[in-house]
């Protein structure tokens, strides 16, 4: 008891809780600017921390890289600009809820369900750390293969229309995918000789193109027809959650489930998370024709897993000190520099110091409720703005956003090119959604798939051989033929009758 | 010319005077650009912004960092050797000069830029599972030669990368063929770690401070380090050297860098600075805590050392067939 009393007299210092305020409003401003990233965020910290006591360091990362992940969304929700990959899957079921005059219940469930995840996966990490770091330590590229596989596979569920137009697009984000020569055999692809191509496409410019600048594209040719976009009120902004939660309790939990189990693996993460969630609501929903229309659905239970996974991911750090995702990466490094070594003795060496830690990631996750509120009150004055007016503005933030991740002109050209594409898409009814889960989980597909083909010298069977990769392959196949046994039982039963 | 138009004429002769003098004077007048050619959040991004954090202090103008990523460096590295050579662009320089020409990426190389000091430096080392069979790296060595190819395999960074080089070349000291150890691409390190305790390859050849939380979590064996001394960090592990008799050495290193021809008063002021910089106990004491090895070289022994490593990885990048 006496360790938990020192652990919270650490954490309710008036300078850690100061440090905290600031590092979360720093977080919350970069995170809702387009380009600009949580791991962006976090590593500008980094210098600062040097200079602070153990417990506030921590704080600055943990509040600054929570609030950066949720306000992300807010500008997908506002101006369909997606933060981060994780927010483009449900992106468009928030930007269509602002435009029909319910952004209010929109902005509102992924604030009170980012806290709701990031506070559940919180909880996992206090009481189940060693285990499932365990588990995690037992993931190679055979389980990682069908991982990824399942997670392309949500693209089919995702897209709103067809499953034709559906692969159409998850062929074109796949194809965008494999440019350049961060792949296995490092050898330059499509590049044509271009210096910049050899980085092959980011997906952050990708992004910004393909959902904000093909929505600008499309008010250009549409103009008027679109009506404005409501400025959504913050009045019973989190009161309008209580619904929501009653309706959908089960949504959630599964959600921060999944969220965290996958965010725990240190090769998968907040973005595989949450479209596995989005596509398993879809799924599961008793009214799957709605999502992408602007239901609230999906966004319960993506949001909720995108940051159960975010506080997942510092499952493995803690324990193995093997980063979970970009974010845990400059963490580890803060950890050392701090004097607490990642490793499965932390919890019991340094009791004090990891029961701080939690006390902090509880309260960065509560911190957020305030916070959130007054950024999203902050952020919706842009939509007070006139249209004519917005509409350039948006196309700055694409042209900035695009630039700030590289500082290259290269990525407006990228943000540019699939500005086009997206729009010309759209005007087909080709689905952009599963273009990005394309783009963000072929090159892990192609690494998975080719490094265990080396591992097994050449034996397709090894993807059965390991008990997880077994249990895995087995449900993504069956997850795959689900369909096609319904429609035959469906015909005989017609047959029958 | 009458008062009314002489005073304001030689108010503004005065004030431009005023304004240009500490340029002549002074250098810096304006913030310093540090490039890093790798991604926010890395170990060479994580060196590159505390060094620019205490060149700022030594300064006095702020120094920003800026990432400019893509192409295995190659973008970035291209950015730091084509600024303007004002003294207003340095960067961050990463072993990876050393092998992007000879894989014909690009034509830079090292000669391309001015080199103004090597900050840091961590040994490549050989790595195994806990539960591995191969308590030393003389036994690795030895099942090497004795089983047939394939048998051990390699990881813990993309194909052709500095740790894969760092495999290659030992082996090769050892007189072992190439293609007995083939090498499985991973995303960087900790990645090749965790799938070596996984069960999915048998050894990882990276540095040992990329590997410590796991072998202070007793799920990683060091069995070697190719340097010269033994690691502060790991006093129980083993030379190269000591332990095989191999004189394979190869270390990762951080140099600061800036395009050439700059300025000599902005280069002693920088060289000067930097050399503080990486003598503050905010530096030491960051690099220490990290897990990072220190070394310092100034301008000529950098380069002597950059240019050493140019020669010995373009030697094994051919002999394997990793170079164009």
């Amino acid at each position: 008891m006496s360790v938990l009393a020192q652990s919270f007299a650490m954490v309710f210092d008036p300078q850690v809780l100061m440090v905290m305020v600031l590092s979360g409003a720093f977080g919350l401003f970069v995170g809702a600017i387009p380009g600009l990233t949580a791991t962006m965020a976090t590593a500008l910290l980094v210098p600062i921390t040097f200079f602070m006591e153990p417990i506030a360091a921590i704080a600055a990362i943990v509040t600054a890289s929570a609030m950066a992940i949720f306000s992300g969304d807010i500008p997908g929700a506002l101006l369909r600009i997606p933060g981060t990959p994780a927010s483009a899957a449900y992106v468009e079921d928030a930007y269509r809820m602002t435009r029909d005059g319910r952004g209010q219940e929109g902005l509102g469930a992924l604030l009170v369900f980012s806290v709701i995840g990031g506070v559940f996966g919180t909880i996992i990490l206090i009481l189940a750390s060693p285990l499932l770091a365990e588990v995690a330590l037992k993931f190679s590229s055979f389980e990682y293969f069908w991982l990824v596989l399942l997670g392309l596979s949500a693209a089919i569920f995702v897209s709103p229309g067809s499953v034709p137009r559906g692969l159409v697009a998850l062929l074109i984000g796949l194809v965008a995918a494999s440019v350049g020569m961060d792949n296995p055999t490092a050898e330059p692809r499509f590049t044509f000789g271009n210096v910049d191509l050899l980085g092959g496409i980011s997906f952050i410019p990708a992004m910004i193109g393909l959902f904000a600048l093909a929505e600008v594209l499309r008010y250009l040719v549409r103009g008027h027809k679109l009506g404005a976009p409501l400025r959504p009120s913050t009045k019973g902004l989190l009161r309008s959650q209580i619904p929501v939660i009653r309706r959908y309790p089960k949504q959630m939990l599964r959600g921060n489930i999944t969220g965290t189990l996958i965010g725990a693996l240190p090769g998968a993460g907040a973005d595989i998370a949450a479209w596995i969630s989005y596509a398993m609501s879809k799924r599961f929903s008793r009214e799957p024709e709605k999502f992408g229309t602007g239901h609230v659905e999906g966004l319960v239970e993506a949001g909720a897993s995108n940051n159960a996974a975010v506080s997942g991911a510092w499952i493995p750090a803690l324990v193995f000190g093997i980063p979970g995702d970009s974010i845990t990466a400059i963490v580890i490094g803060v950890l050392y520099i701090k004097g607490m070594n990642p490793g499965p003795t932390i919890f019991i060496n340094q009791a004090e110091l990891i029961n701080a830690l939690f006390i902090v990631f509880l309260l960065a996750n509560l911190l957020m409720i305030p916070l959130g509120w007054l950024a999203i009150r902050a952020s919706t004055t842009i939509l007070a703005v006139p249209q004519k007016l917005l509409m350039p503005i948006i196309t700055l933030f694409c042209l900035v956003g695009a630039f700030a991740i590289t500082n290259s002109v290269f990525g407006i050209i990228l943000m540019l090119g699939f500005g086009i594409l997206g729009f010309l898409m759209e005007e087909n009814d080709i689905p952009i959604a599963p273009a990005i889960l394309g783009l963000v989980l072929g090159p892990l597909l192609e690494q998975h798939f080719i490094t265990s083909m080396i591992k097994s010298d050449g034996h397709l069977l090894a993807f059965f051989e390991r008990p997880i990769a077994a249990g895995l392959g087995i449900f993504t196949i069956l997850v795959w033929c689900a369909p096609l046994v319904r429609r035959i039982l469906f015909r005989r039963k017609e047959a029958l009758t | 010319m009458d008062r009314r138009t002489v005073l304001p004429l030689l108010a503004a002769a005065m004030t431009l005077a005023g304004w240009a003098s500490p340029a002549l004077a002074e250098y810096p007048e304006r913030p310093i650009e540090l490039i890093v050619p790798w991604g926010a959040g890395g170990g060479t991004d994580a060196v590159g912004r505390i060094f620019g954090q205490i060149l700022q202090e030594e300064l006095g103008k702020p120094v920003n960092v800026v990432n400019r990523t893509g192409g295995s460096g190659v973008v970035g590295h291209t950015a730091i050797a084509r600024a303007k050579p004002d003294g207003y662009t340095i960067g961050v320089m990463t072993i990876e000069i050393d092998m992007m020409h000879w894989q014909g990426l690009t034509d830079l190389t090292y000669q391309d830029f001015d080199i103004l000091a090597l900050v840091n430096a961590d040994p490549g080392g050989i790595m195994v599972a806990e539960d591995a069979p191969w308590k030393t790296a003389a036994e690795l060595r030895d099942a090497i030669k004795s089983s047939p190819p394939g048998t051990v395999k390699a990881s813990g960074t993309g194909q052709g990368g500095i740790w894969h080089l760092n495999m290659l070349g030992w082996i090769m000291s050892e007189g072992i063929p190439i293609d007995a150890v083939p090498f499985v691409p991973s995303q960087g390190a900790a990645a090749g770690l965790t799938d070596m305790v996984a069960g999915g390859v048998g050894m990882v050849p990276s540095s040992l401070a990329e590997g410590r939380s796991l072998i202070e979590a007793g799920r990683v064996r060091a069995l070697a380090s190719m340097s010269d001394e033994r690691q502060a960090l790991f006093p129980d592990v083993p030379t190269l050297k000591e332990a095989t008799g191999s004189d394979w050495k190869l270390s990762v290193w951080r140099a600061i860098a800036a395009p050439k021809d700059m300025p000599a008063e902005a280069r002693d002021k920088l060289i000067a600075a930097i050399e503080k910089a990486y003598n503050s106990d905010t530096y030491q004491n960051f690099m220490k805590e990290r897990g990072f090895g220190l070394r310092w070289a100034g301008p000529e022994d950098a380069t002597a050392a950059v240019a050493a490593d140019d020669a010995s990885l373009g030697e094994v990048m051919k002999k394997a067939g990793l170079a164009k």
